[in-house]
């Protein structure tokens, strides 16, 4: 059942800080998580991590595990070989408060700046008709978690910190994807937004996002690739860019 | 002094989870400045844990559906101890909260005719969950969050500023409520990320933190319900009702150990997965009890049968109330018919199509894939009873959210608050809950501002320094106990003595054990400095999780019945008397919990002629419905 292993945890703060070694107990069907928790019972009561759900619903135990960034709750103990170190670090793209918790202040920024849902003027509540086949695009996207794995791993801004002002990130496209295909949602210029204020032209189609998100959204090809094509055909038919000239219906409103 | 931070709004919201957001929406929409205070960041309250969905009698499944049959549903399902004007207006308002969703931008499952998708659940006699999959929860937080966003757009569009009008402070917890007198004069607390403290003034403070299940061993619940909500109601001079009543929802994961009380869903029941044990005997049929057996099938046939043709077949036993099916689970382990893990068999591998398990019940399928290696469309999942919810908290006026007891100014709403699902609820009232008390309370807590004009309570300096000294003790304190210890033992304790099923005996050594264990709280010692701080959160933390254990305790000592999330060995039936007790806590000067009974509101005559009289003579005393005939007569 049990073993020791070899822990090697990022412990510091916004003066710096250094990888720590431990030596800890490892128990039959355990996750990154639940050692962490061992760690702040047994060894290191002021060790500093979010988690709260345990089960991969809420998002909050982001973190970089062997340097891939993964959820800590979501990442068994059983795919590392035994006598394997496991590397636990904060998440490179956001500013470290203490330990393995980051200030993801950006993420909530950006969701700030970006466009709610407009509902539609002449529909009263209860008397919203939608079709499974039409919400069900959206709704790949509304399972997102937050866990901000993808804006963590996203190379416009993971070693760019001059980026963050004009790039919103993956996260922030799946909503404007999510919007965009809602079929009730007023606003008819959420892929102009995307380009204009949210930078997604900066995203040349690595698909990192889409290789670490733990709900398997397909970030890229679902919402980005599509959010970028049409961006394009609005932007360069000049039908489009004459009847914007004359009635200004894109004008992106806040 | 002078460097404490301060902050001055009309109404904050302590807890940002459903309730809290949807107060806090209310309380912004009323034109109140208004405070969100979340324990942890925005989006990630316990809400998102919420699977099967909301509870709501839409009529979109079934058209027979309507809020007299789901308030009958919920008053049984409490075995009759709820609240009945708060179940009453659950029953009414649920739909129109879920149908306001939708403008804020939800997307739930659809029916064929575009309208909002309902499924079945435990105790609800038509489909009525509005659901999004297997992550309903997730959907109603982000649909809140992103409301709140939207308004704080608004409020920029008009004033420059996003925070003008709804602010939320993440990562915050509130440690004491500040009074003037009797009335609620604001909130004292400290950021996790910098460990400095911050102080609300605001003459009315709306509690929707949740509930208390970090005080068991096997629970469903996160870090965050410490039942933090619970003793600042009790410590202001608030009330709590029916603190006994605890539901340990049936189905959690048992293997691997460390995943052992993680919540599955309900759905999984209502979409046609059945309970079996060793034997391979599917055995809920066998614990149908006397009040329940007109409404449930009593053959593996005819429960089959009702899937497709619920009119003219009873249900499967399988969608008993939770506190029925969680204590048959744990006989047929008691019976020596468990898994190898201690549990027994959830499947709905045999029973459904992998693709239909697939599209039904997602994040069930990759919870049980990534933590258990079990595929649940080819094996059976292993489960067994969590400590998931706490029906009772804070007694409430129905109507508006304002808390009993001798305060002013605060309300509450969601777990935090008593009353509603008396001594069980049913699953996918919760969210329903949630959203219909949460908008009362804002609404409420703002009416309540408005009536006090210009005289606004203060906080007194010698209240915030108490505050302060009492937060920091912990880390003042060089020698004392490991709080990890002292909270790891409290867990033991009240998983073995004030679990599933309890004793006389056990329930007085755990009241021994909490009154040793106050002393140990007093002693612990966190190391470390104040930034981001888990073992000092925790120590600060155990003084609510130890306050609201031995309310607990102390009422399930005193009641001496069986009745919904209340189970004696000693005496394991239920009694008409009981029914008609509410036992209230409070909090004496020294710090004591007490406890007194109190009589249960009396239905209004029209509520109980929604039930046959056969039926309402399982329940209540021959006083009772002697003083209720005449008028039925009369009708």
């Amino acid at each position: 059942m049990g073993s020791v292993r070899h822990f090697r945890v990022w412990r510091g703060d916004t003066d710096g800080g250094g990888l720590q070694d431990f030596q800890v107990e490892v128990n039959d069907g355990e996750v990154v998580l639940d050692i962490i928790h061992r760690l702040q019972a047994t060894q290191a009561p002021d060790l500093a991590v979010r988690w709260n759900c345990k089960a991969g619903k809420c998002g909050s135990c982001s973190m970089e595990i062997n340097g891939k960034p993964r959820l800590g709750c979501m990442t068994r103990m059983s795919t590392f070989e035994e006598a394997e170190t496991v590397t636990v670090t904060p998440l490179r793209t956001f500013p470290v408060i203490r330990d393995l918790v980051t200030d993801v202040s950006f993420n909530y920024q950006k969701a700030l700046e970006m466009p709610a849902f407009a509902p539609p003027a002449d529909v009263k509540p209860g008397e919203y008709r939608m079709q499974q086949v039409d919400v069900e695009r959206s709704q790949e996207f509304r399972k997102c978690i937050e866990c901000f794995l993808c804006q963590n791993t996203c190379h416009v801004v993971r070693d760019h910190e001059e980026n963050k002002v004009s790039f919103s990130g993956p996260r922030l496209f799946i909503r404007a994807a999510e919007l965009d295909m809602h079929p009730l949602d007023a606003r008819t210029d959420r892929k102009d937004f995307s380009v204009s204020e949210q930078g997604i032209g900066y995203c040349n189609i690595t698909k990192c996002c889409t290789e670490v998100c733990p709900e398997h959204i397909k970030i890229t090809d679902n919402a980005i690739i599509p959010m970028k094509e049409r961006a394009v055909d609005n932007r360069y038919d000049p039908l489009v860019w004459l009847g914007r000239k004359i009635f200004r219906r894109d004008q992106v409103q806040s | 002094m002078s460097d404490l931070e301060k902050h001055s709004f009309d109404v904050v919201v302590i807890g940002a989870g459903g309730a809290g957001l949807r107060a806090a929406i209310e309380a912004r929409l009323a034109g109140k400045k208004t405070a969100i205070i979340s324990k942890s960041l925005f989006g990630k309250a316990h809400t998102v844990m919420a699977e099967g969905g909301a509870a709501a009698a839409m009529g979109n499944v079934n058209s027979n559906d309507n809020w007299m049959v789901h308030f009958r549903d919920t008053m049984r399902g409490g075995k009759f101890l709820n609240n009945f004007r708060m179940a009453e207006i659950h029953a009414k308002e649920a739909p129109d909260r879920v149908w306001e969703l939708e403008t804020y931008g939800a997307l739930f499952d659809r029916t064929k005719d575009g309208k909002i998708s309902q499924r079945n659940f435990g105790g609800h006699e038509y489909p009525r969950l509005a659901h999004v999959g297997d992550r309903t929860g997730l959907e109603l937080i982000r649909t809140l969050q992103q409301k709140i966003v939207s308004l704080q757009q608004e409020d920029f569009a008009a004033t420059g500023d996003y925070y003008s009008g709804i602010r939320v402070f993440s990562e915050c917890t509130i440690t004491e409520l500040l009074l003037d007198g009797d009335k609620v004069a604001g909130a004292f607390g400290y950021y996790r990320e910098s460990g400095e403290f911050v102080l609300f003034e605001a003459p009315a403070i709306v509690l929707a933190t949740g509930g208390i299940g970090k005080s068991w061993k096997v629970t469903s619940n996160s870090w965050e319900y410490t039942g933090d909500g619970h003793a600042l109601a009790l410590r202001a001079g608030a009330t709590l009702i029916n603190m006994e009543f605890i539901q340990f929802h049936p189905t959690g994961m048992v293997w691997p150990p460390s995943v052992k009380g993680i919540l599955v869903t309900e759905s999984v029941r209502g979409d046609g997965g059945v309970l079996k044990n060793s034997e391979g005997k599917r055995f809920m049929f066998d614990y149908v009890p006397d009040v329940f057996r007109a409404q449930y099938a009593e053959t593996e046939e005819e429960a089959d049968r009702w899937y497709t043709d619920p009119d003219n077949n009873r249900r499967p036993p399988e969608l008993l109330p939770r506190d029925e099916v969680a204590r048959a689970i744990n006989s047929e382990i008691k019976a020596g018919r468990g898994t190898p893990a201690g549990g027994v068999f959830l499947d709905i591998a045999s029973r459904r199509p992998a693709d239909y398990i697939l599209k039904r019940l997602p994040s069930m399928y990759h919870q049980f894939k990534e933590l258990a290696d079990v595929d649940i469309t080819q094996q059976p999942m292993e489960i067994g009873p969590t400590c998931h919810y706490v029906m009772g908290g804070v007694e409430v006026d129905p109507d508006t959210g304002a808390a009993g007891g001798s305060v002013k100014g605060l309300f509450a709403a969601g777990e935090v608050s008593g009353g509603m699902h008396g001594s069980n609820r049913l699953g996918g009232n919760s969210l329903s809950d949630l959203l219909v008390f949460g908008k009362r309370a804002g609404e409420y807590a703002s009416s309540y501002v408005d009536g006090l004009g210009a005289a606004r309570p203060a906080v007194a300096q010698s209240d915030v320094d108490t505050a302060r000294a009492v937060a920091l003790a912990p880390l003042e304190r060089a020698e004392g106990e490991n709080p990890y210890t002292v909270w790891h033992d409290l867990q033991q304790f009240m998983q073995d003595l004030v679990g599933l099923i309890r004793r006389k005996a056990e329930l007085e050594e755990s009241l021994k054990m909490l009154s040793d264990l106050r002393e140990r709280v007093a002693r612990v010692s966190a190391i470390g400095g104040r930034r981001f701080n888990p073992g000092w959160h925790l120590a600060l933390d155990l003084r609510n999780m130890l306050t609201v254990s031995e309310c607990a305790a102390k009422a399930a000592l005193e009641r001496e019945e069986s009745r919904g999330g209340h189970t004696r060995e000693d005496f394991p039936a239920m009694d008409p008397k009981w029914r008609q007790v509410n036992l209230v806590c409070s909090l004496s000067p020294s710090g004591e919990v007490e406890l007194r009974h109190q009589p249960v509101p009396t239905m209004r005559p029209e509520l109980l002629s929604l039930f046959e009289l056969s039926e309402l003579k399982k329940y209540m005393t021959d006083q009772e419905l002697d003083a209720y005939q005449p008028a039925k007569d009369g009708e």
